[in-house]
């Protein structure tokens, strides 16, 4: 069993790191690459893997889940509720518009049964979630005016499944072949009792979101134990979509609305962070389960149907989709762009026809012909697009382009400057900043703290900075000043590094604990640090001077000299200790530095280097005169 | 003929100065002139004096470009001049580095020209109350030329500030480009009328 199980995750890692990259390479989007993985290792080419992609789908299917938790997350509940009309007005319009003209055109030329077209029909208006939100994330377009149309139909067919479901079964004429149809907990009671357990259960986990998710959070976030936090992110993911589903709900709608009411929380993107990898390997599993899943022999059966039926549905698909963003005043390359993205059936396509089938509306075969249909459909979309951006866009002229950059900066409300570390240190640099309308986004692992701190009116998440994922998320690509000043040394300076590997074009101000420290960034090339005892220390001194008689101008001007001086000699140190690297971290050599610069000290005639005010040799030079 | 022009800038609130930011944005980009930002430089007053020193050595014409505050120059400046012009380096029996230099002023005033007169609210003339610095640049073996006023920046509005700011670009290019006829210059009070015969 163990064997055939690893023998299985190898070919599927193996299809994956294979196809991707050469995909990339092409230049074709990554979901191409992972489709071709599972036709290449699928029952009609190799032969790897047999009938079972079916069932990796399922499984699979959790990535799209995720997704929506990861989409809600991004979308704060403020910016959905302003996109309601979006929602409902483009949704309804591409769903009731694309099912209509798909049955119409059906009835006349097919001749199924009218359920068999109603089911199909529905089946395909279906887009798939899966590859356009994928795509549109891989090309960056998810915050464009496209995007957000794409969302907004997107989650309306999400919401859509669920009357689908439920109307299915009034088409039936009876004889039902498989008795378990309904798998929800509720489908028994009266309707009457149904729909407030529905909303009850999304009430539910708005409140339970709010009162007892983050609360919950915040002790896991405490034991500071990096994969007892995954764990919970997980357990949330999962546990939402079970609870959507034992009433009958869609598990991604769930997870969306889960995703939704933590998008405000300090826990944000921490839970980004940690779901996102799981989210990128299960949609890739998908689509090489939907690869895999393409049936040739039933294509092959009737070559000529199959693809005229999808040259046919996607073209009209397309075509409403044209329509419904002409009428909502999409410019013309965002509206072609919407259009082609949308224009494939997807995974809920498979999960009507499969349902119907069920319900003997219409014969296994037709509805294995219909899923090759809408399989094919998901291959045709990256292709589509790439021929939309290397043919058909560059028509459209570069203004629209101009217009879609500026409205991306107005949508980004990221800060220029992110701070890394709030605790003392971090806090009083922040504060400073904020008193002086410099807003900054600050990034800090002391759950309590960011709580506090985000009543304040800080903007504050909560997370590792050494997490690549975490920095990108707080916009480290666009800000422009990044501010280390983590209280632990160590972490401090390992974050410094990652932040100068992956955003070269970031400004860094270095909080040092000591000499050492500063050694060490100036090895980076960090040459804006700050030890954090020199200036206070320097402060002391240049009190005690006037505590022993010295006038205060006079012991700070010795401050300032003083503190100018020993940076110097930390640069020129720095270079010297890279010569003896071996040595460098041993206590015996710390002494030997010390040594070094008190000699020094004594050698630079610290204070006599000017003689300003001072009238001793003017006088002498007077007196010489007489 | 090349001249190297050294400019040194002190003004403590140059982010609101309209008239400054007008001059300053007309310097002539140029290896031969240098733009020096004092209160940029030595925010905390900690003058650099050897580093500023080795400056006024790679120049041949000074400028000191400041606004008149309470009829003097910022404190930076004074700062500066306090810490700089060293006895045995720049005056004295042994301080001949900047013998022959020219040292102009460029300062701008709130008030208008009418005021700076025996009979306008300032009582005296802007070479009056200039005089400690022209004292200082003779005492230092320098050349003090008539200085650039732009007078009335309170009220100056955008056509104004264009032509100080095109004048002013104009006057450092003359200086950077041509050698000054001192005997000429003598004539005038001011250098922006000398400036005006040269160029237009």
């Amino acid at each position: 069993m163990a064997d055939g199980f690893f023998f299985q995750a190898i070919i599927y890692l193996l299809a994956a790191v294979i196809c991707v990259p050469i995909a990339k390479k092409l230049g074709l989007s990554s979901i191409l690459g992972y489709l071709f993985a599972g036709i290449i290792i699928g029952p009609y080419v190799l032969g790897l893997i047999g009938q079972e992609g079916q069932d990796i789908m399922h499984f699979a299917e959790f990535g799209v889940v995720m997704m929506l938790f990861l989409i809600g997350l991004e979308l704060d509940p403020f910016k959905f509720w302003r996109m309601r009309r979006v929602i409902f007005g483009m949704g309804m319009l591409q769903l009731v518009g694309t099912a209509g003209i798909l049955f119409i055109a059906c009835s006349i030329v097919l001749r199924w049964e009218w359920q068999a077209t109603v089911a199909i029909s529905l089946a395909l208006t279906l887009s798939s979630t899966a590859i356009v939100m994928q795509t549109l994330k891989e090309k960056g377009l998810t915050k464009t005016s496209m995007g957000r149309s794409s969302f907004a139909v997107l989650l309306f067919q999400d919401i859509a499944v669920i009357p689908i479901l439920a109307i299915l079964p009034l088409l039936a004429d009876g004889h039902i072949n498989n008795s378990n149809v309904n798998h929800s907990l509720i489908s028994d009671l009266p309707g009457w009792l149904q729909t407030p357990i529905v909303f009850g259960t999304i009430g539910a986990v708005y409140v339970g979101g709010r009162y007892a998710i983050i609360p919950l959070l915040h002790v896991v976030a405490k034991t500071r134990l990096q994969e007892l936090f995954t764990a919970s992110a997980l357990l949330l993911v999962m546990g939402v979509s079970y609870m959507m589903q034992l009433v009958g709900l869609s598990p991604a709608l769930g997870a969306f609305i889960a995703g939704l009411v933590l998008a405000n929380s300090e826990f944000r993107h921490e839970l980004e962070g940690d779901i996102a990898p799981f989210k990128g390997l299960l949609l890739g599993l998908f689509f090489i389960g939907v690869g895999a899943s393409i049936n040739f022999a039933i294509i092959m059966a009737d070559p000529a149907f199959i693809l005229i039926f999808s040259t046919i549905f996607n073209t009209i698909k397309f075509f409403v989709l044209l329509l419904v963003g002409k009428i909502y005043k999409k410019s013309s390359d965002q509206n072609l762009l919407f259009a082609f993205a949308l224009s494939q059936a997807g995974e809920f396509g498979f999960v009507i026809l499969g349902f119907a089938v069920q319900l003997n509306l219409l014969p296994t075969v037709l509805s294995n012909q219909m899923m090759a249909v809408i399989a094919i459909s998901m291959v045709g979309t990256p292709f589509l697009l790439l021929i939309n951006e290397k043919w058909i866009d560059p028509f459209f002229g570069v203004k629209e382009r101009q217009a879609r950059n500026k409205y991306d900066t107005i949508e980004d409300d990221k800060n220029d400057v992110v701070i890394a570390g709030f605790g003392n240190f971090g806090s009083t640099i922040g504060r400073l900043l904020k008193a002086n309308h410099i807003p900054a986004t600050v990034l800090d692992m002391d759950s309590d703290r960011v709580d506090s701190l985000r009543k304040m009116g800080f903007k504050v998440y909560y997370g590792d900075a050494l997490r690549l994922e975490l920095l990108k998320a707080a916009g480290c690509e666009n800000a422009k000043i990044f501010i280390a000043a983590i209280d632990n040394p160590r972490v401090n300076l390992q974050v410094v590094e990652i932040v100068k590997k992956h955003f070269p074009h970031l400004k860094i101000f270095a909080r040092a604990r000591n000499r050492n420290d500063a050694f060490e960034l100036v090895d980076m090339g960090v040459n804006d640090f700050y030890r954090e005892n020199l200036y206070s220390a320097v402060h002391l001194g240049v009190d005690a001077l006037v505590e022993m008689g010295q006038r205060r101008y006079t012991a700070t001007r010795q401050g300032q000299r003083f503190i100018k001086y020993d940076e110097a000699a930390t640069f020129r140190l720095a270079e010297k200790k890279h010569d003896k690297k071996a040595l460098m971290l041993s206590t015996m050599h710390e002494i030997e530095i010390q040594e070094e610069l008190i000699k020094n000290d004594l050698y630079s005639q610290l204070g006599a280097q000017d003689h300003a005010w001072e009238s001793e040799d003017i006088r002498k030079e007077q007196q010489d005169e007489f | 003929m090349t001249n190297k022009i050294l400019i040194i800038f002190a003004h403590p609130l140059f982010e609101k100065s309209n008239a400054n930011d007008a001059l300053v944005k007309n310097i002539p980009v140029s290896d031969n002139i240098t733009f020096h930002d004092l209160y940029q430089e030595y925010p905390e007053f900690d003058v650099d004096v050897k580093r500023e020193q080795e400056l006024l050595t790679q120049h041949d014409i000074i400028i000191w470009h400041h606004p008149m505050y309470w009829y003097s120059c910022p404190p930076l400046l004074k700062q500066w001049i306090d810490l700089v012009l060293e006895h045995g380096w720049a005056y004295g029996r042994e301080g001949f580095a900047l013998k022959g230099k020219l040292l102009l002023q460029s300062i701008t005033t709130g008030g208008k020209k009418e005021n700076y007169c025996p009979t306008g609210k300032d009582g005296f003339t802007i070479l009056q109350l200039m005089e400690p610095f022209c004292q200082t640049a003779k005492v230092c073996n320098m050349k003090y030329l008539p200085p650039f006023v732009v007078y009335g920046t309170h009220s100056m509005d955008a056509d104004g500030l264009t032509k100080y700011g095109t004048m002013y670009g104009q006057m450092l290019q003359h200086l950077e480009q041509k050698d000054l006829d001192l005997a000429e210059l003598s004539n005038f009070s001011y250098f922006n009328d000398y400036i005006q015969t040269k160029i237009t």
